[in-house]
C-alpha cells in the first residue's frame, strides 16, 4: 500500500496553485456526516469567498427525489490534514434552492442565538468533551474486548497505559495531531472509564463557533478510523450493564460568569436550566435515558440536581470556580450523539436571553 | 495503517506553537500508571510553569464519586518521545482539593526527606536495576515461552543473542532510545536469566529525580509494549519453581562513601539498614516472599546478611568499592514492583537520619 501512500501525500504545491476543498455536511439522520470534494484555482482562507455547492438530498433522506437538489453555503475553513498541503475542509450548512435552511440544518438556527446582542455581549465560551466508542469492524464489538465474551470489570483503563488497558490509543493520537493541525482548538484527550471508549475536548470556543469544531473534530475522528479499519461510535449507552455510557458534557461560561461576582451568576443560570430541565433533556440527544440512570457517574434523567465537584449531577461546578468566585460550569447531561448546534445554543438562549 | 503514522508522526512545530503535555500520574494501586493530555500554548520547560490539573479520582480508586476532584501538582517534565517535536511528558503526584497528599502520594514525604539538609548535604545518587517480565497478551504466559509448556532451563538466556535466546528485543531497544530522548539517564540494558525477562538501569540520579526519572521509564515502556501488543509486568515472581525472580536492586551511594575513608561509611550505613530489615523489607514490594528465597540470587526474605561480590547476599558490595576504599553499595532485596520513592528515602533516611 505504499504505493499508493505516496501518491496520497504527494504535495501538489510545487506543480499546480489549485488546491481541493472538502465539503462536509450533516445528513438526514442529524448524525451522519457527509463529504464530497472539489477542485478550486487557487488557496482560499475566507469562507465568504468560497463558492456555495449543492448536493443529491434524495440520497440522504434530506429532499426528494423530483427536486433533489440542497445547497451547501459555506461556512468554517479548516486546513485539511489528511491532503495536507493547502487543501482545506470545509463546513457547511444545507439549504433549499430557495435559501430556506432545510429541517435538519440546526446550525442556522443556533447563528441567529449567537447573533442576539445580548448573546453577542456576554461572550458564551464553550468547552465539550465528546466521549465515543471504538468498535470492531464486523462485529460491532467494543475493540480490544474478546468476541463472544466481556473483558474484566471496569477500574484500570480510565487514563491507563498498556496492552491489557488501553485500546486504540493510535486512533486517538493521530486525531489530536490531526485536530491541531486543522486548527480546531482541541484541549485534550483521555482514555475513559469503559475500555474502547474515549474522550477529547474541544474548547474553550466563542459561540456557533464550538459547534463547527466539534463537527469537523468528529469528521476528522471518522476518517481516521475509517483508515484505521474500526467503526465510531456515538451511542450514549453502547453496551447494557455494568459499562459507563458516553456523553458530551458541556463547559459553558459567559462574561459576567467569568468576572467577579460570577458565582451568583452562576448559580441563576444553573437554575434557569432546572425550570427547563424536560425541554433541555428532550434536545440532549437520542437514546440518552438509557445512559441517564443515576449509575456510573450520571444523574437520573428525570432528576435535575446540581453540585460541587458532584460527578454524579445534572450540573456540576468545579471547586476552582467556587473558591475564586467565578468561572464556569458543566453540563453533564447532553449525549455523545448530541448535536453541538442545538445544546450550545439551547443552553445560551435558556441562560441568557429566557425569561421564567 | 502508514496513514495513520503519518498523522501520529506529523511535525506540529510548522503551523502552531501548540504543545502537547502527557500528565503522568500513580493511580490507586500504588503501581498503576495513568494519563491524560492537555493543549498548552507554547513550549514549557520549567514544571513550576506549568498548570495544575486535576482528575477523576472515583474512576481510579483514589476518592469517592461525590468529591471526586483530585489535584495533579507538575514535579519534572521530560520530551515525549512518541509525539515528538515540543511535546512533553509531565510527571506529576497528587494532592486533596485541600492541598493534602492523598494516601497514594509517596513522592510528597520522598521530597521532605532529600529536602532534609543533612540528606541534601550528603547528596545522594541512586543508580536502580529495573527487572521486567514480558507477557504473551491474551494468556499472560511470558513471550517467547510455548503454550502450555516451557522454555529450556535456564542458562543461555541471560544477556543471549539469537531468535531461540532473546524475545522481545524491539521493545528494549526502543526503550533505551526513547529513555535518552525523553532525558532520562538510563545507563545500560541487558537480557535477564529467565527468557522474556530484562533489565534496565536508571542512574545515577541525585536525590527525588531517580524515583521520577525511574516512573517515567516505567510509562515509557508500557507506553512501548501496548504499541508491540504485549503485557508488562512488574511482579516479582511471576513463575514459580526454577525460574529467576524480578527485583529492583537499587545501588546507593552517598559524598561522604564516595570521597576517601568512604568504605567505613558504607559499612556503618549496612549496619543501620540490617537493624531495620524488616521496616525495609515491608515496604518493598508486595509478593517479596515468593521472591527472596535465598535461592535464584537472592537472599531470604527473612535474613540479613551483606558481602563484597556476593549475589546471595542482602546487600553486595562491589570489589571495586572494596579496593578503592570508596564507593557505592546495591540493596539487592527491593521488589521489581517496588516505589522508588519509597525504597530512595528509606535507604537515605536510615542511613543519613535515622540513629539506632
Amino acid at each position: 500500500m505504499s504505493l499508493l501512500n505516496d501518491l496520497i501525500n504527494l504535495d501538489l504545491t510545487d506543480s499546480t496553485d489549485k488546491i481541493i476543498a472538502e465539503y462536509i455536511w450533516i445528513g438526514g439522520s442529524g448524525m451522519d456526516l457527509r463529504s464530497k470534494a472539489r477542485t478550486l484555482p487557487g488557496p482560499v482562507s475566507d469562507p465568504s469567498k468560497l463558492p456555495k455547492w449543492n448536493y443529491d438530498g434524495s440520497s440522504t433522506n434530506q429532499a426528494p427525489g423530483d427536486d433533489s437538489e440542497v445547497i451547501l453555503y459555506p461556512q468554517a475553513i479548516f486546513k485539511d490534514p489528511f491532503r495536507r498541503g493547502n487543501n482545506i475542509l470545509v463546513m457547511c450548512d444545507a439549504y433549499t434552492p430557495a435559501g430556506e435552511p432545510i429541517p435538519t440544518n440546526k446550525r442556522f438556527n443556533a447563528a441567529k442565538i449567537f447573533s442576539h446582542p445580548d448573546v453577542v455581549a456576554e461572550e458564551p465560551w464553550y468547552g465539550i468533551e465528546q466521549e465515543y466508542t471504538l468498535l470492531q469492524k464486523d462485529t460491532k464489538w467494543p475493540v480490544g474486548w474478546p468476541v463472544g465474551g466481556f473483558p474484566g470489570p471496569q477500574g484500570p483503563y480510565y487514563c491507563g497505559v498498556g496492552a491489557d488497558k488501553s485500546f486504540g490509543r493510535d486512533i486517538v493520537d493521530s486525531h489530536y495531531k490531526a485536530c491541531l493541525y486543522a486548527g480546531v482548538n482541541i484541549s485534550g484527550i483521555n482514555g475513559e472509564v469503559m475500555p474502547g471508549q474515549w474522550e477529547f475536548q474541544v474548547g474553550p470556543s466563542v459561540g456557533i463557533s464550538a459547534g463547527d469544531q466539534i463537527w469537523i473534530a468528529r469528521y476528522i475522528l471518522e476518517r481516521i478510523t475509517e483508515i484505521a479499519g474500526a467503526v465510531l461510535s456515538f451511542d450514549p449507552k453502547p453496551i447494557p450493564g455494568d459499562w459507563n455510557g458516553a456523553g458530551a458534557h458541556t463547559n459553558y461560561s459567559t462574561k459576567s460568569m467569568r468576572n467577579d461576582g460570577g458565582f451568583d451568576i452562576i448559580k441563576k443560570a444553573i437554575e434557569k436550566l432546572g425550570l427547563r430541565h424536560k425541554e433541555h433533556i428532550s434536545a440532549y440527544g437520542e437514546g440518552n435515558e438509557r445512559r441517564l440512570t443515576g449509575r456510573h457517574e450520571t444523574a437520573d434523567i428525570n432528576t435535575f440536581s446540581w453540585g460541587v465537584a458532584n460527578r454524579g449531577a445534572s450540573v456540576r461546578v468545579g471547586r476552582d470556580t467556587e473558591k475564586d468566585g467565578k468561572g464556569y460550569f458543566e453540563d453533564r447531561r447532553p449525549a455523545s450523539n448530541m448535536d453541538p448546534y442545538v445544546v450550545t445554543s439551547m443552553i445560551a438562549e435558556t441562560t441568557i436571553i429566557w425569561k421564567p
